[in-house]
């Protein structure tokens, strides 16, 4: 860093701080986070509105189907997706697996998703991201979930929801499991919140806060299960700050319309006559599953 | 930061006569501009359709995707209205998406990307590089007292200036924060730290509510 002739610039500039961090979440606040797996399709959500692509070999779906290992994409593939698109790229990691983290920092993406979509690499242990420049996001099913990752550093939190199904009832369920049980902590006083801090088996200063201000002290996203532009604009009313769809587009049949639909049905979650206007004439949403029908819980991977 | 499910009701206005401020909500980091209006005690509403511009004095354009808030200005049919109250003097404060917006040039945009030419800058998109590196740092800011904390996430940089343009602050001899007419743009997020000052400059750019109603 040049020197300036003012006294601001003395101290040198600070990259990868959790203000930093957590900022690019906030800028992604209000948008639709695609799943990708080809440049054009990097292409096709960029110009339907996308905030950010989400760059993977499979989308969930596949990867259900195909069974096996789930692991990080070839950099070669997030390489070719970076240079398709100008908005925010990201890539998941396997949970616990910090060197497939470092490479994915190492390729420039520009927020990780320490996923349970691909195959855990620890049973036990997260990655700490508080070790690493580029922001993270976790999955969570609940509260004390979702403040263990934030504990270990995450910057952005999303409810799980249950990837590749195009079944919204496990995002409903893990949204209202977060929010309400932010509402009822708002409603403790100071020395049940100890007893909060055990049930919840999350960290007392973060319970703390929560209390204090009604909200995680970083932005709650909602991803896993998100088919149609109504299940984006029920994940937002629900308490959602933006959404991930994964499979929900590029297995529907004609992507495109599908994924402006969901952009403004995200931005406009509250107007029901602006829902019914982009809701119209989609053709078929991904087929989907019922919970009864799929043997591997994705959202039970995660501790 | 309250639960962003409660509903947008504006806020109270005991006497009527304050200016309402209103904060573009299509994408991005709207909710931390309305915290800090709020905070000051500024009137805000949130701004999706020709109808809520209508009902505002002033806009805060705030950052995110400029690619998605583009496409949603044509969609929500936002685009001509706001050029004519932007043509018309309306006070706005464009923060990074939202200063990209507004630029007379922007370079490395996508070639259906539409901006409002409201401050004779060029500006290029995420000139600063990806997010690995975006920086916080202090800058000197005219007419403040003490520096101010500046927060660049994926940030664009100012690559020309028109003569009318008042630069504000530098930082590394770049423009980061500069203001023409009742225009002013920064290319880092003041909502994002908890010092207020140039959203109180910014309101001070607002006449009073009079002039909407009159």
């Amino acid at each position: 860093m040049a020197h300036m002739s003012s006294n601001a610039a003395d101290s040198p500039a600070a990259r990868g701080t959790y203000r930093v961090k957590r900022g690019l979440a906030e800028m992604l606040k209000g948008g639709v986070i695609m799943d990708v797996v080809t440049p054009e399709q990097a292409k096709i959500a960029e110009d339907a509105g996308a905030c950010a692509v989400m760059a993977l070999e499979r989308v969930p779906a596949d990867i259900r189907r195909d069974g096996g290992v789930a692991r990080m994409s070839d950099p070669e593939m997030i390489e070719g997706i970076k240079a398709a698109v100008t908005i925010p790229v990201m890539a998941k990691a396997r949970i616990g697996h910090f060197v497939e983290a470092q490479i994915l920092e190492a390729l420039g993406v520009d927020y990780i998703d320490e996923s349970e979509v691909l195959t855990p690499a620890d049973e036990t242990h997260h990655i700490d991201k508080f070790a690493f420049t580029v922001p993270f996001v976790c999955g969570a099913t609940n509260l004390g979930e979702a403040l263990r990752r934030i504990s270990e550093g995450a910057c952005m939190i999303r409810s799980k929801g249950e990837a590749g199904t195009g079944n919204i009832v496990e995002a409903v369920r893990h949204l209202r499991n977060i929010t309400g049980d932010i509402r009822k902590v708002t409603q403790a006083d100071s020395a049940e919140l100890f007893q909060w801090a055990k049930s919840l088996q999350a960290p007392l200063p973060l319970v703390q806060e929560i209390a204090e201000t009604g909200w995680l002290p970083v932005p709650l996203f909602c991803a896993g299960g998100i088919a149609t532009p109504a299940d984006a604009a029920l994940a937002m009313q629900l308490g959602a700050e933006a959404v991930f769809v994964g499979s929900g587009i590029f297995k529907s049949d004609d992507p495109a319309p599908r994924a402006k639909a969901i952009v403004e049905a995200t931005t406009h979650f509250r107007d029901p006559h602006i829902l019914a206007k982009v809701s119209r004439g989609l053709g078929a949403p991904m087929t989907g599953i019922g919970m009864d029908e799929i043997n591997q819980r994705y959202a039970e991977r995660g501790w | 930061m309250s639960s962003p499910s409660r509903p947008d009701t504006g806020s109270a206005d005991p006497t009527g006569t304050t200016p309402v401020v209103g904060v573009l909500a299509l994408q991005g980091a709207f909710q931390a501009h309305q915290a800090v209006l709020d905070r000051l005690g500024a009137r805000t509403r949130q701004v999706r359709t020709p109808a809520d511009l209508a009902g505002v004095d002033a806009l805060v354009m705030p950052g995110g995707e400029s690619t998605t808030m583009s496409r949603l200005l044509h969609t929500a049919e936002l685009f001509d209205p706001l050029a004519e109250r932007l043509a018309a003097g309306m006070p706005v404060f464009g923060t990074c998406a939202g200063m990209i917006l507004l630029a007379a040039e922007v370079l490395d945009g996508r070639p259906d990307q539409r901006s409002f030419a409201a401050i004779d800058i060029a500006v290029r998109r995420n000139g600063y590089g990806r997010q690995i590196d975006s920086f916080e740092h202090e800058v000197d800011v005219d007419g403040l007292d003490a520096p101010f904390h500046v927060v660049f996430i994926r940030a664009p940089k100012v690559e020309r200036t028109g003569p009318g343009v008042e630069v504000l602050a530098r930082h590394d001899g770049v423009p980061v924060l500069a203001r023409q007419g009742r225009v002013l743009v920064a290319s880092f997020h003041p909502e994002l730290t908890d010092d207020d000052r140039l959203h109180a400059m910014f309101l001070a750019m607002v006449p009073p509510s009079a002039a909407r109603a009159a």
